[in-house]
């Protein structure tokens, strides 16, 4: 059962899955779902949290029902600000009367098309670990947006304060600080669109190859909202970059394919370096960027470590 | 003849009875004899010990490591690990680099938020042994790639 609540709802509802299912059109994007904390370990001093290196990010096929339908089919108040989402999830004390999170978006991105309360990821029930049988899935924003498990939606008169949403959790300095600096919770602001990135997916890094033999590398790029609009790689450090082919993303937010034949012109150590730019013209730092307490939006770019002999 | 064959029949049948009554008393016997001899069946067990019950120290340490949690050995190890390891895995400590100060506030956050009890004396001795075994690395802005695994790139 879904249940359907908050101040700014013009009545309360409740629907099964299966009302779900069969009262609102179905869609189908493919979201990229990546954690605010991903790249944590590289921040220098090191951040509080799960030290994720790269990995933290997936873009996998979802298909369930728009939330704005939901929401319309629900109706709600003028006054409401922010959506947020409860789960059958329990504590890590198993103290009953807590929730290990519960956070939420703007209705302008709940409002989006592609925000979706889905119930199928790569065309099959979700799995449990993904959040079956129903989750929220906003994709270019940090995943813990994306509740798993999700058994009510509040629609909120304020911006939510659930567990997760509040003090330093999935928020960075509003001004930037200087490395190790104290940051006041009232100074902290909510990420909300993630930052440009990417990936060398192919080769793995550690590859030796043969002088005058070639490599064929691809990856994938993404940037929160917006749209990887050049993807370059480098194997002198960054004094010089060289385009790669890059191709359109299947949906919006959904993370787009880069390739390129690389030729090496000695002998020795390379680190082949991607950088990808958005559609505002930023770009992926070389370095870790701004400092914050909790170590997230770690866009620096990736590099593999390749051997020419 | 005709008393004759009915007189055959009834010892037939008075046969068949008898049969029938030894038949049970005897399973009888053997399931008394069973129950004060062998209650425990244990005839029809194999005689071979299908496992051997081996005790090991569950706070063994081997090569500097308590083999249980995987936490460095040092002073304030079992501290650590009766108070750090009942509700998350030590390597959710471990990942962590953070000076005491650090470790203080995060105690506090567990306290506020994930109903953590008071550590009293205990605190410190915790917070010692983190500093101590698990201390911050100076990363600096990029670091060197390491731990490449290198192999053989086929086309």
């Amino acid at each position: 059962m879904l249940f359907i609540n908050g101040e700014s709802v013009k009545q309360q509802k409740t629907y099964t899955l299966q009302e779900l299912k069969s009262k609102f059109k179905h869609y189908t994007y493919q979201l990229t779902l990546e954690c605010g904390g991903n790249g944590r370990s590289e921040f220098n001093p090191p951040a509080k949290g799960n030290q994720w290196t790269v990995g933290a990010v997936h873009c996998a096929s979802w298909t369930g029902i728009r939330l704005k339908d939901l929401l319309e089919d629900v109706g709600i108040k003028s006054d409401a600000v922010y959506i947020a989402y409860h789960s059958a999830d329990t504590h890590l004390s198993g103290d009953p009367s807590k929730e290990p999170i519960s956070r939420g978006c703007p209705i302008s991105k709940a409002m989006q098309e592609e925000t979706l309360l889905a119930f199928q990821m790569n065309g099959k029930d979700i799995p449990l670990a993904h959040g079956y049988p129903l989750r929220l899935v906003a994709g270019g924003w940090p995943a813990s947006v994306s509740g798993k498990w999700v058994n009510t939606i509040s629609v909120r008169n304020i911006v939510h304060d659930g567990p997760k949403m509040t003090g330093t959790a999935y928020r960075v300095p509003c001004k930037n600080v200087a490395p190790g600096e104290k940051v006041e919770d009232k100074d902290m602001c909510i990420i909300e669109s993630m930052p440009v990135k990417s990936l060398i997916t192919y080769p793995k890094s550690g590859a030796m190859i043969k002088k005058n033999k070639s490599i064929n590398i691809r990856g994938h790029a993404w940037a929160g909202e917006l749209e990887v609009s050049k993807l370059e790689y480098s194997i002198d450090f960054g004094a010089t970059w060289q385009e790669c082919e890059l191709e359109k993303p299947t949906n919006r937010l959904a993370w787009q394919h880069f390739s390129a034949t690389i030729q090496f012109p000695k002998i020795g150590y390379y680190e082949v370096w991607a950088k990808a730019t958005d559609s505002n013209g930023v770009a992926q730092p070389m370095v870790v960027p701004g400092w914050n307490p909790k170590g997230y939006l770690n866009n620096a770019c990736h590099r593999i470590a390749v051997k020419v002999s | 003849m005709k008393r004759d064959e009915e007189f055959f029949k009834k010892i037939k049948k008075a046969e068949k009875t008898a049969q029938y009554a030894m038949f049970f008393t005897s399973l009888a016997t053997i399931l008394l004899l069973l129950s004060i001899y062998d209650p425990t069946l244990s005839i029809f067990n194999s005689q071979e010990k299908l496992y051997e019950e081996v005790v090991v120290d569950e706070d063994r340490i081997e090569n500097g490591i308590h083999v249980r949690t995987g936490l460095k050995d040092g002073k304030g190890l079992m501290t650590v690990v009766n108070n750090c390891t009942n509700c998350h895995s030590a390597k959710l400590v471990t990942q962590n680099r953070m000076n005491a100060e650090r470790w203080n506030e995060t105690i506090k956050w567990m306290q506020e938020k994930q109903n953590l009890w008071q550590l009293g004396e205990n605190q410190e001795i915790i917070v010692n042994y983190l500093v101590e075994n698990y201390p911050v690395n100076q990363v600096g802005r990029r670091m060197t790639l390491s731990n490449i695994d290198w192999y053989e790139l086929k086309d």
